[in-house]
Parts: C-alpha cells; sequence; structure tokens
C-alpha cells in the first residue's frame, strides 16, 4: 500500500486536480445524459458496483444492487435508448455533487481515490436523494485517466428501496 | 364489508379493481388471509444456534423468530407486553435474554418474561411472556407461522407444493439448504397481489422486458463470463411465444400454483459442460445414487408460489418473502440459498442470478416494479371497474394429485386460483 502524506507537493496537487477533472467531468456527462460518452470513461474491464452491504468485501458471495462488468455496462446505457424502456423512459433527471475528494493511493498505474456523493434524481413525479461514499479506481492510460472500478457505497444500500434506474 | 360484497368482487374471469385499491379491503385482508394462512417465515439455517435470532413481520404483527437453547423454534410477537416498544431492534443476532430497551424488561429465547427492573410499583404483569405466533411448522427446513389458533394442518395447507420444497432440498449433495449471501429489499408502490399475477406470466416478458431482451441481443457474449448468467437471463425473456405456451402452470388448493416444463440448466447456465457441474453432479449421485441424480436434475420447476406469502425457485436456490404494506404499498425480501455439499461456484451463480432478477438496480426487475406502479395508478379510475383474467379460461384440465393445469402455458389459471383462495379466506367470518 502506498503511503499517504500530508505535504504540499506541486506533482501531488497536479495529480488531485486531474483526477477531480475526471470525476467533475464524469459527473457532468452523467447529468446531461450523455451515457455513451459517459461508458468511454471506463476501460474495457472495468466494474461498476454498488454493494448492498456496508463494508461489503466481495461481490461474488453476497448480492449487490447492482454489479456489472463492462458487458453489463454496456447493456445498461443501451438499455436507455430502446423506445419501451418503461422504468428508463423518460430518463431521470439528476444532479451530481462531489465532494470530499482525496487520492488514497498512487502505484504510478492505478489511482484510488475516494470522494463523497450527493445525488439529487427525478423522475415521474418522484425526487429522490442519494448520498454515497464513492472509490474509483482510475487507470493511468497516455496523458489521461480512465476509470478501471468504481464503487458506490450508498449510506441506505440496505434499506427497503424503490427501484433503481439513475445511475450514480 | 359485508361477506356478500367480498364474493361479489371475483367472478370467474374478472375481478372488481377495488380488491388492489380500497384500504378496507386491505384491512380485511390482514385479518381474514395474513392472518390465517401459513406463512413462509424464513429457514432454519437463519438460526443455526441457541440464542440465535431474526426479526420480521407477518402481516401487521412486528415478530422475532428465535432458536431456545432446548432446540426449539419459537415466534414472538416483537412488543414489549408493558408498554408496547419493539424490544428486538436488529435484524439478526445472538442472545440469550431480549431486553426491552424501554424500562428494561427481559423475555427469554421462548418469550418468558424474566427479569422486571424495578419491581415494586407493578402491580403484578400483564402477561407471562411476549405473545406468541400461534402455530408454528417447518417443512424441509423452511418456517411457518399462522396467526390462526386453529386451521389446516401445514401439510395440508402445502398440498402437492410440498414437491417443489422437495424438489429445493434435494438438488442439495448434503440434502440441506442455507441462507447466505445478503437480503435484497425491494418496495413498490403498488398492491402485494401484482407481483403473484406477474410472476408465472409468460405473456409480459416480451412487452415489460422488451429494453432488457433487446440490449442483450445486441451485446457479444462471452461464454464463461461474469455477464452471461444475467444475459441468458434476459434473453430468455425473449422466447418465442411457442415456448411460453409449451411451459405448464400447475395449481392447487389455497391459491399456490408454480410454473414448470420452462428453464433447464442447459439454456440457463454455462452449467452442464462446466466442470463445476459435473462435480455436482457427482456428489449428488452419491447421495442418491445416478438415477435419483438424473430425476432430480430433470425437475424443471420455474417460480413456485406459496400464496400469499413466498416464492422461491430451486435451480437457482432463491426465495422471496413478501410483506405487504399498505393497499399500495408492498416490500419484497429476497434471499439466496447455498445447496449445502455443492461446489462453492454454484453459489457465485446464484448471486449472479440474484442480482439479475432481484438486484434493485436490475435491468429486468426495474421494468416490473414500473409496471406495478402504473397498473396501481390507473387502477383509480372508475371508468372500468373491472380487471380481465380470462385468459385459457376454458381451457383449464384436472391434473395429479389433486391440481389443475392451464391448457397453455399462458394460461391466467394461477391468478384465477390465487383470487378463490382468496375469496375462501375473505368471506369466512371466523
Amino acid at each position: 500500500m502506498a503511503t499517504r502524506t500530508r505535504r504540499p507537493s506541486p506533482a501531488r496537487a497536479a495529480v488531485t486536480a486531474q483526477v477531480e477533472r475526471v470525476l467533475l467531468r464524469e459527473a457532468a456527462l452523467l447529468d446531461e445524459g450523455r451515457l455513451d460518452e459517459w461508458l468511454a470513461l471506463y476501460t474495457d474491464d472495468a466494474t461498476y458496483w454498488v454493494p448492498l452491504e456496508r463494508g461489503q468485501a466481495d461481490p461474488s458471495s453476497t448480492v449487490s444492487l447492482i454489479h456489472d462488468d463492462r458487458a453489463l455496462l454496456e447493456v445498461r446505457v443501451r438499455q436507455f435508448k430502446h423506445p419501451r424502456a418503461h422504468a428508463r423512459t423518460p430518463m431521470p433527471r439528476t444532479v451530481h455533487q462531489i465532494g470530499n475528494v482525496e487520492v488514497l493511493e498512487d502505484d504510478g498505474r492505478h489511482l484510488r481515490v475516494a470522494s463523497t456523493l450527493v445525488m439529487v434524481e427525478f423522475r415521474s413525479e418522484r425526487q429522490r436523494v442519494w448520498g454515497a461514499r464513492v472509490e474509483h479506481r482510475l487507470r493511468r492510460e497516455g496523458l489521461g485517466l480512465r476509470i478501471a472500478a468504481k464503487r458506490v457505497d450508498l449510506v441506505n444500500s440496505e434499506s427497503e428501496l424503490e427501484g433503481i434506474v439513475a445511475l450514480f | 364489508m359485508s361477506v356478500l360484497d367480498v364474493k361479489r368482487l371475483v367472478e370467474a374471469d374478472r375481478v372488481h379493481r377495488a380488491v388492489y385499491t380500497d384500504p378496507a379491503i386491505f384491512d380485511l385482508e390482514m385479518e381474514r388471509l395474513f392472518g390465517r394462512a401459513w406463512l413462509l417465515v424464513g429457514h432454519e439455517s437463519q438460526i443455526p444456534g441457541a440464542g440465535d435470532f431474526f426479526t420480521t413481520r407477518m402481516g401487521r404483527e412486528p415478530v422475532v423468530v428465535t432458536r431456545h437453547p432446548d432446540g426449539g423454534v419459537h415466534m414472538l410477537v416483537n412488543r414489549c407486553v408493558h408498554r408496547g416498544a419493539r424490544v428486538c431492534e436488529a435484524a439478526r443476532g445472538t442472545s440469550r435474554v431480549l431486553t426491552c430497551p424501554y424500562h428494561g424488561w427481559s423475555y427469554a429465547t421462548d418469550g418468558a418474561l424474566v427479569s422486571v427492573p424495578f419491581p415494586d410499583g407493578y402491580q403484578g404483569t400483564p402477561a407471562p411472556g411476549l405473545a406468541r405466533v400461534p402455530r408454528v411448522a417447518s417443512y424441509r427446513g423452511f418456517l411457518f407461522g399462522s396467526l390462526a389458533v386453529e386451521g389446516p394442518s401445514l401439510d395440508e395447507f402445502l398440498g402437492p407444493l410440498r414437491e417443489s420444497f422437495d424438489d429445493f432440498v434435494e438438488r442439495a449433495p448434503a440434502g440441506a439448504l442455507e441462507v447466505a449471501g445478503g437480503v435484497l429489499k425491494h418496495l413498490y408502490r403498488g398492491n402485494w397481489k401484482l407481483v403473484w399475477e406477474n410472476l408465472n406470466d409468460g405473456v409480459h416478458p416480451a412487452f415489460v422486458h422488451a429494453s432488457s431482451i433487446w440490449a442483450a441481443r445486441e451485446q457479444p457474449h462471452v461464454p464463461g463470463s461474469y455477464a452471461e448468467i444475467a444475459l441468458r437471463q434476459m434473453l430468455q425473456n425473449g422466447a418465442s411465444p411457442e415456448v411460453w405456451e409449451r411451459t405448464g402452470i400447475w395449481v392447487m388448493p389455497y391459491g399456490h400454483s408454480y410454473m414448470g416444463d420452462y428453464h433447464d440448466d442447459s439454456r440457463l447456465v454455462p452449467g452442464l459442460n462446466h466442470p463445476a457441474f459435473a462435480e455436482y453432479r457427482a456428489a449428488l449421485a452419491r447421495r442418491l445414487g445416478d438415477e435419483g441424480a438424473t430425476r432430480v436434475l430433470s425437475e424443471l420447476r420455474w417460480n413456485s408460489i406459496v400464496y400469499p406469502s413466498s416464492s422461491f425457485m430451486s435451480q437457482f436456490r432463491q426465495l422471496r418473502i413478501l410483506h405487504p404494506l399498505a393497499v399500495d404499498r408492498t416490500v419484497i425480501h429476497a434471499y439466496t440459498l447455498r445447496l449445502k455439499g455443492a461446489p462453492e461456484v454454484m453459489f457465485r451463480d446464484t448471486i449472479a442470478f440474484a442480482n439479475v432478477v432481484n438486484g434493485t438496480g436490475s435491468p429486468v426487475l426495474t421494468d416490473d416494479l414500473e409496471i406495478y406502479e402504473r397498473i396501481q395508478q390507473a387502477l383509480t379510475s372508475a371508468s372500468t371497474e373491472w380487471i380481465h383474467l380470462g385468459r385459457g379460461l376454458d381451457g383449464d384440465v384436472p391434473d395429479r394429485a389433486g391440481m389443475r393445469r392451464g391448457g397453455t402455458g399462458t394460461s391466467e389459471i394461477y391468478i384465477r386460483n390465487q383470487l378463490a383462495a382468496w375469496v375462501e379466506y375473505m368471506s369466512r367470518e371466523s
């Protein structure tokens, strides 16, 4: 595990700024409904995970609210385009508010990034507010960063929930 | 609501919308249906050791299910006999005594009141212990309770549906199941009956799930990948009408039903040719013999519905328990079960399958929930009072073991059968 350092350094500040740009771009693409461009932020082996249980260690031995590999993520995005996607037409309108961004680890190839998410969702005369701790695993590709894994721990993941169609 | 009125709400091929929308009907259902029927409450593996407990609901009753040190299972009303506070708050746990948070009254795991702190001021105690669910029984490890003091035995209530439980348990090489892997809880703003009227409906998938069927068809498939189970299930929803017509739908007394002759592992899982499946089959054959293993694995039951509280599915080891909250509000708790003695990879398949059929964010389930809510909203309309349930009406035929069967797999016989049981419960005054 890489060591965390509290020492300010210009290089570290630059990395944090780059990470924040990726997270804010992801949020903007989701809020604007540009899902193909959103998906393009993800690597070909990406996973998108919304665990059921707090601190859930493993997506294969415990059920999840959502656990998608890249193929299922593509299906999820494609489904929005079907004219009879009943639960997704119209698409939910969202505002993603990202905060508390912190680079937890940087091994040169991957960065592990923590953030918090407050998302307001509106669809079908219903507004819902979601709160989550989010962890991104970002991969350096060329000069940029792509999302290799995203984990969204909803504060109310273990409660009785209505169906989830919006993307966090 | 008079008895006559309840009977008039259901006819041979139609049901009145009030059955889904009237709060007075819902109140009567809590008393006469959920207050009488055997309700599937859980599984013995949730409370394996002394002092283990889990909390749940039976209709409107908050219930705690416990394992007493003598091994007995108790279903207790989770309400302190003193001032009414919920005694046990955790979803599950282990404790020698259950202590009320309000004034510290403590109960043993068989419900007996064992300690009252600061006792001098009380003029005796109102009851010797927590109220008990009057009747408790189990079948093949599944725990049932009935809030009625009298009624049919569990065996009589389940009738031929016992075969579905047998099928489930026999699939485990060690002959036992175990609840594991977390509980998905999904809520919808609709009447509780809508889910039971949908589960074995072979006409709806092509329409309700059109978007996920199409999205899965457009996706390249990689055999053996994690996505494969989910993709196959989405594609299965897009089976041709001929396939759905060929499935079997069986019904029996007390409103139960099951769909059969439908899925098999070869269509659903990378399974049959998978090394783990061969290992599984061999383990099964060690207990049942080769013929026995073949017999167990050739049983092709899809959803079995234990009316009015539960449904389960053996091939991917899923269990749903329904909790009606209000006339237009329902929650389903979805459990996964492990086949004891089976290779671990099969439990991973169970998890992957649960994520696609019961995951709160599932591309499949979310469309079902959307439709339940649209039905509930539109049933406020008084312009048309009746819901039509006539599909296959003339084709229903008697079948073995006192069951009846739809003339084709898409007959609405299972809804008519549920509502016949509904009338039976609801029109009986005592």
